[in-house]
């Protein structure tokens, strides 16, 4: 019996460590990778005693942030998806689909029109993404629990809508603003991870790493979850109050993304469900896996983003929309997936 | 501690403004099998929610074991009572895990395994079900009455007082509607688990119950033995559906007959 239990966590083990390698093979490939390639034989003696050269100046200033940055936002988008998708039972949500990161986009774009990044500080735009996602995960919540029983399908709406919505008001921002806030936005909504702001850089991946304890506190309400609301109430499960927390924390980590890397959709949709096929659908391993399966993501489609048309840079959202939705596709046409 | 499993005090209760049931009192020695029969529509899925403080008691009493049920914790309560409803979501993980979900309500707040001994408790129980060589099959893969087990099995693993099934053999063949019931009846005598189950068929019924609460418009129409309930009268002014009652040869226990509509008409018409 013993032996049991431990073969299940020598496997989960197993796995965390299988995407925690496939983030470091992501994090040399971002390194070595670039406009100027420099092999990994040349990055020790360039980062031991290359100070001062050019390459030393790319591997830190150019891509270490970026590694960084790619790290916290690409696994608090992919966490936020696999908690939303747990919360609703469905692997089709995550925070694009749901509107939440359009409404925290929203919110965005109201503090650049308003300039209180400029007025106030820099902390505010975080602040405004969280606001405007919080803003839509309580009205899908307060909608679906109208009538007590979520309906999938109309959340899925709901979210549509609410994306169309936030987009809308965000084109009428658009047009009614000055031009040097115009560019602003316009560079914001393209979704990269170009910020070079120190204390925002470093902010995603503590704020992914605080969401992941979070999260992992509620995992097993969220395997409970898995076989309906009445169940885990019958199993002894708080649902309003694991649905609350959980709701804040992927607000949180959706908010804090938007605001600092722009739109980078698909990730939150794509890694969990991948993540779910090959490791399971105990929340107690796909939740780290996909943290760290939604860091090597992202990393990697920077790295693609930034070599295809090199020296010019591609917006990171538009690589991950095309790979992620192809795979998913393909994924979907070619299996039956059980929802 | 109490002689009653659960007492019901003039409760009334429903979702939302919408009123269920009303009046509803009655209480339930330890160690019994209650079967809730009554028409569609009657509040019977409802006094099973009320019992789970699902469906809160608008005015009136919920009592388990001699605790009030609305001071109890979700998590006090699981340990206590266990459910088997009737159309649960089937999710697609295997026998073993949805059956050691059963354990959770013991989990210490920060104890993210499954002890062994929880494995242990699983495994008996899914033994007992006779569901452990389904034990790596997902619940998508299986039939209505092996998931049935599953269910069952899982519900035992939280080891509660007060077993509570919502229409366990609807849709099943009679081959697994007794052999889900006799299981029942193994665990009301052999460890000694009390039993509240919603049936349709008044003959299961009248054959598994130590007792039976008729429910007609969300209020305990009568309650009794099967012989006390199930007479011809009671049936005939509840369900409005014209029966014969005869005894069961072996069981001698009631035995409720249907009648085809066009027969009794023919019978009238002959009468004359």
């Amino acid at each position: 019996m013993t032996a049991k239990v431990n073969k299940k966590i020598i496997a989960w083990i197993g796995w965390a460590l299988l995407f925690f390698g496939f983030l470091l093979c992501a994090i040399i490939v971002s390194f070595c990778i670039g406009s100027v390639v420099i092999p990994l034989d040349k990055i020790f003696q360039i980062i031991f005693n290359g100070r001062g050269t050019q390459e030393y100046s790319i591997l830190f200033n150019d891509r270490l942030p970026r590694i960084i940055l790619g790290f916290g936002i690409g696994s608090a988008l992919s966490l936020a998806g696999a908690l939303l998708q747990g919360i609703f039972r469905n692997p089709l949500v995550e925070p694009y689909t749901l509107g939440i990161a359009g409404c925290a986009a929203l919110g965005v774009c109201f503090n650049i029109i308003f300039r209180l990044h400029h007025l106030v500080g820099i902390f505010t735009l975080p602040f405004s993404g969280f606001s405007g996602a919080l803003l839509a995960v309580i009205l899908i919540y307060v909608l679906s629990h109208k009538k007590g029983i979520i309906k999938i399908k109309n959340i899925l709406l709901l979210g549509v809508m609410i994306s169309f919505i936030s987009s809308s008001l965000i084109m009428f921002l658009m047009s009614i603003s000055k031009t040097e806030n115009l560019h602003g936005i316009i560079f914001w909504t393209m979704g990269s991870l170009g910020e070079t702001n120190r204390i925002l850089v470093s902010l995603a991946p503590i704020a992914a790493f605080l969401g992941l304890i979070v999260a992992y506190i509620f995992s097993i309400n969220l395997n409970a979850l898995s076989l309906g609301e009445e169940e885990a109430f019958y199993l002894g499960i708080s649902v309003e109050r694991t649905k609350q927390v959980l709701f804040i924390v992927a607000s949180l980590l959706t908010g804090l993304s938007v605001s600092i890397a722009g739109i980078i959709g698909f990730v939150g949709l794509v890694v969990p469900h991948f993540v779910r096929m090959i490791v399971g659908r105990d929340h107690r391993v796909l939740l780290i896996c996909s943290f760290f399966g939604g860091a090597g993501f992202l990393l990697i489609c920077d790295t693609v983003a930034r070599t295809v048309i090199s020296p010019l840079e591609l917006p990171v959202g538009a690589i991950t929309g095309i790979i992620g939705g192809t795979i998913l596709i393909y994924v979907l046409s070619k299996k039956q997936v059980v929802l | 501690m109490s002689d009653c499993i659960l007492e019901m005090r003039n409760f009334h209760g429903g979702y939302g403004n919408k009123q269920v049931l009303s009046d509803i009192n009655f209480s339930m020695p330890k160690g019994e099998i209650i079967g809730i029969i009554g028409p569609n529509g009657c509040g019977k899925t409802t006094l099973l929610r009320a019992v789970t403080n699902i469906v809160k008691a608008g005015r009136g009493r919920v009592i388990l074991d001699g605790n009030y049920l609305a001071k109890m914790s979700n998590r006090e309560m699981a340990k206590m009572v266990a459910v088997v409803s009737q159309n649960p979501q089937i999710a697609n993980i295997n026998v073993q895990e949805f059956v050691l979900m059963g354990r959770i309500p013991y989990f210490s707040r920060m104890q993210f395994l499954e002890s062994t001994r929880d494995v242990e408790i699983a495994l008996h129980y899914m033994q007992l079900t006779d569901t452990l060589k389904l034990k790596s099959k997902s619940l998508t893969d299986m039939s209505g009455g092996e998931r049935q087990l599953a269910a069952i099995a899982r519900a035992l693993t939280q080891e509660p007082k007060l077993l509570l099934l919502d229409e366990p053999i609807s849709n099943l063949d009679i081959t697994h509607q007794v052999g889900i019931m006799d299981l029942l009846k193994k665990l009301n005598k052999e460890y000694g688990v009390s039993v509240i189950t919603v049936l349709h068929d008044l003959n299961m019924a009248s054959e598994y119950c130590d007792r039976l609460l008729l429910l007609n418009n969300g209020r305990i129409h009568s309650a009794g033995t099967p012989f006390t309930v199930l007479t011809y009268s009671i049936i005939e002014e509840v369900y409005k559906t014209v029966v014969v009652v005869e005894k069961n040869p072996i069981s001698h226990k009631p035995y409720v007959l249907l009648v085809c509509g066009r027969e009794l008409k023919e019978k009238e018409w002959q009468n004359h």
